[in-house]
């Protein structure tokens, strides 16, 4: 068997100026036909106007197993959403 | 199916007590509807189980194109012809997206290649019969692939994250490929005496192998009875036949064809058709390699990897030549 191609990581921004979403993956010899792939499989019905291309080795993760440490944290800091605080209703929309 | 006869780890299912506290964290999240992926902890035989069954779906899509792809140079207007092209390139995609989720479980695309080619991996059954008209790239589109959206759509909430993922992207496209196959099938059928004749022998020959898509009963099956407490499988067989059955009669009864069953009839307390079963010898037949198109299939493929090896090194050779030159000028 010879060499694979390198694994890429796929990110589309969408029409309506949101951020580039990972969309999937793709197989390709360098970073242009990256694009040019992606372009022919994940914008076939109009997905995107902007592609970005990440070679997959080039991500770095966080570990499944530190989710708790990492993301629990959050969990008790219910004072950083708006809805936690009382704002009379005379004083008009806030 | 696009997976049949999937076999798992043929141990039956174990209960929570019998499990270690990993396997019953994650058999909780299973039932709990929450999503395994990739770096997460998972049983070997689910890992196993899963690359068979992903592998299985992709070389499906991949070898699906062939039926199809024999018509694109005859389909009888410019418009079908679009159309025809369009939908073996979104079958092309499928393939990928389900390839690229077969990866996260460790195994390469190219390592499942080799399985497909050497008889290790199979796809579906019915990509072993061949496309003898034109009214078969409309039956292939309604039956073929209004099967595979029966056992499509239940599995977007598959316990399996990328493969739920896949099933999503793969769901939005396939509902175009099966109405292009009916629409096919109104024109003929909405034809010259001819064109009905062609039409009702593409039901003839599409209706037992579409049947036989969903493979056999397997009500008693531990290998089923494991994926489906897993999430891997989400219905039996049976009853995705038999949903598949009561969708499409009356589609069939539109077009004025007859479904090639006399046992065909409306079974009012079931609230659904009774039917005839496919001939299961047939179906063993053509996985062991015996279909009427096995050969020309796997060839094709073995073709296709073998011919295209030399562009899949040149672009490399050439990717890091370039990337070469790019670090010698730094």
């Amino acid at each position: 068997m010879s060499k694979e191609w390198p694994l890429w990581e796929i990110f589309i921004r969408g029409q309506h100026g949101l951020s580039h979403r990972h969309v999937g993956s793709l197989h390709a010899p360098d970073a242009e036909t990256a694009v040019k792939n992606a372009r022919d499989v994940y914008t076939r019905r109009s997905e995107g106007v902007s592609i970005w291309v990440v070679e997959a080795r080039h991500i770095t993760a966080t570990a499944p197993g530190d989710k708790g440490p990492i993301f629990e944290p959050s969990e008790s800091k219910v004072y950083r959403h708006p809805t936690f605080y009382d704002i009379p209703d005379d004083v008009g929309h806030m | 199916m696009y997976a049949q006869m999937v076999k798992s780890t043929g141990e039956g299912v174990k209960t929570l007590d019998e499990m270690a506290p990993e396997e019953r964290a994650f058999q909780e999240k299973v039932d709990q509807d929450i999503r395994i992926e990739p770096r997460d902890w998972m049983p070997e035989g689910y890992r196993k189980t899963l690359i068979r069954q992903i592998g299985q779906h992709a070389h499906s899509e991949i070898v699906g194109q062939l039926p199809e792809g024999n018509w694109i140079t005859r389909a009888p207007t410019l418009e079908r012809k679009m159309i025809l092209l369009a939908k073996v390139q979104d079958e092309a995609g499928h393939g990928l997206y389900l390839y690229s989720a077969a990866e996260t479980l460790g195994v390469s695309r190219d390592e499942m290649t080799e399985m497909l080619l050497s008889g290790k991996m199979k796809y579906s059954s019915i990509f072993n019969y061949p496309t003898l008209t034109w009214a078969d790239i409309g039956a292939v589109g309604w039956l073929v692939d209004g099967a595979a959206i029966m056992n499509q759509v239940p599995l977007q909430r598959t316990s399996y994250g990328p493969y739920s993922r896949a099933m999503v992207r793969i769901c939005k496209e396939e509902s175009f490929h099966q109405r292009q196959g009916y629409d096919i099938m109104m024109k003929m059928a909405q034809g010259s005496e001819a064109q009905k004749r062609m039409a009702q022998d593409a039901l003839n020959r599409f209706w037992y192998p579409s049947l036989m898509m969903f493979g056999p009963s397997d009500a008693n099956s531990v290998h089923s009875e494991q994926s489906l407490a897993w999430k891997i499988k989400i219905n039996t067989n049976d009853e995705l036949r038999q949903k598949f059955v009561d969708q499409t009669v009356p589609q069939a009864e539109y077009l004025g064809l007859s479904v090639p069953d006399d046992t065909l009839a409306w079974n009012e307390d079931k609230g659904g058709y009774d039917y005839s079963e496919p001939d299961w010898d047939e179906f063993f037949d053509v996985l062991k390699g015996a279909g009427p198109a096995n050969h020309d299939r796997l060839d094709a493929r073995k073709q296709a990897w073998d011919d295209g090896a030399w562009v899949r090194d040149g672009l490399l050779a050439h990717s890091e030549k370039k990337h070469g030159a790019k670090v010698a000028a730094e």
